[in-house]
């Protein structure tokens, strides 16, 4: 079969499950950046509780594999009284690992404001709770937005996993093609570029425009 | 709802442990060939020849930004397509090999450009042939701040070989899968498997972070 008429008779698959794949990445980014704000900040905090907690959450979910981790939200969970359906456990299982995974980056991007804008910021005798919201925090994240555009990276290619649960995202498009047809170096081929797309096409630059939005905003010229 | 069984964990956990043997088998064979691979594609990118580099450099960042289990299942079903039938062990290593190779070479990449242009100068002044500069005076001095990405991926490495389960190969999560739909259990195979992955990565998280600060003391960096 020529490869354009595979692309004529599979395509649209491909691309619907392409949708599914964007869906999971929008969701599970929107809990990860949450959840590593979350964190980041928790792990800043005096009380141990609180840091130990956030500690915890981020050694567990950072030392074990994102797979082991959505298999267990979604057969181990049930156990528990809580069964998410497929969709759900697996925008939550991957935005709870890259969540870990962003809170440190948030930790570091809040370290790495110079305590002049600290101490300033006391000066004038703002309340912690603004001089976070307004000082600290949108320098930060000038400081933090490269490898926040990394992490997202890492963040598409971990949703491909939720195929494994059943998820109709593009990798399992991909493999259910694969298993009727047999065209295997087409259709993976074609994922592989699709995927390819959808990380450099979409969210380096998304996170270029965010960079020079921000360095706008904080008054830096990048 | 919640019944945890440690008779069943007992009978289990045996099987689990010999699996554990085959998971760092992997990852470190995957991670000895995705550390001459990716020294390969980082001196690659330092040619003379600019199209070279630029199809090595485009090459790396094709594989970074694609899942890894889509180049599993690419790796395991286009060889027998062209009638060349590769086993789930190699298929997986070179697969997971290429990938961390891509990673590790940005690392070296890292390393070798944070060597001084002097030494590079004093190299050549003292007529040092290529193959000299690079394996007396450059990599030496790029191990040092490459260390602390090195250790990073190999953990990172070993986390990720659960997905070689997918094409069949006996890892843990493999094991894990099996007991699973044997038992009709769920709970304590999963449950485990995560626990075995804390139990291996932090430790060994914690023993690199003591190397690399031994290197840099023995390399006379701070």
């Amino acid at each position: 079969m020529l490869f354009i008429d595979f692309l004529k008779n599979y395509g649209p698959q491909l691309l619907k499950g392409s949708v599914t794949t964007i869906e999971q990445t929008i969701l599970a980014a929107t809990l990860a950046i949450m959840i590593a704000v979350a964190m980041g900040l928790m792990r800043l905090s005096r009380n141990r509780l609180v840091y130990g907690t956030a500690t915890v959450y981020i050694e567990v979910f950072r030392g074990t594999s994102l797979l082991v981790q959505v298999y267990w939200i979604f057969f181990v969970l049930p156990l528990f009284g809580l069964t998410l359906e497929k969709f759900t456990a697996g925008f939550i299982a991957v935005g709870m690992n890259l969540g870990a995974y962003g809170a440190e980056l948030v930790r570091g991007g809040i370290l790495s404001v110079p305590r002049g804008q600290w101490e300033a910021a006391t000066a004038l005798s703002m309340s912690p709770g603004v001089r976070m919201r307004r000082i600290i925090f949108p320098q930060a994240l000038l400081n933090m937005l490269p490898p926040w555009g990394n992490l997202l990276i890492e963040l598409l290619k971990g949703t491909a996993l939720v195929a494994l649960i059943s998820v109709t995202d593009l990798m399992f498009v991909a493999r259910k093609i694969n298993s009727t047809t047999y065209l295997s170096a087409q259709v993976f081929g074609t994922a592989l570029i699709l995927y390819y797309i959808m990380s450099r096409a979409m969210i380096t630059p998304l996170m270029r425009w965010l960079e020079r939005l921000m360095a706008r905003k904080v008054g830096k010229r990048l | 709802m919640f019944d945890w069984r440690w008779e069943f964990v007992g009978e289990i956990l045996p099987r689990l442990f010999r699996a554990t043997g085959n998971t760092v088998l992997a990852a470190l064979l995957g991670y000895g060939i995705a550390m001459v691979l990716g020294l390969v594609f980082a001196l690659a990118q330092r040619t003379r020849f600019p199209l070279v580099n630029r199809a090595i450099r485009e090459f790396v960042e094709f594989v970074r930004s694609t899942p890894l289990i889509l180049q599993i299942f690419f790796a395991f079903y286009v060889g027998p397509q062209f009638g060349v039938m590769l086993s789930p062990w190699t298929a997986g290593m070179a697969a997971i090999g290429l990938h961390y190779a891509s990673y590790l070479s940005e690392v070296y990449r890292g390393g070798i450009d944070s060597v001084p242009k002097g030494q590079w100068e004093a190299a050549t002044s003292l007529s040092l042939s290529p193959v000299r500069t690079y394996s007396r005076i450059i990599i030496p001095q790029a191990v040092p701040p490459a260390f602390a990405g090195m250790g990073n991926y190999l953990v990172g490495i070993f986390k990720d070989t659960p997905m070689l389960s997918v094409i069949g190969v006996a890892e843990l999560m493999h094991t894990a899968n099996s007991i699973g739909s044997e038992y009709y259990r769920f709970l304590e195979p999963y449950t485990l498997v995560g626990l075995i992955f804390l139990a291996i990565s932090l430790p060994t998280a914690g023993l690199l972070r003591k190397a690399e600060a031994k290197i840099r003391r023995k390399m006379g960096l701070r």
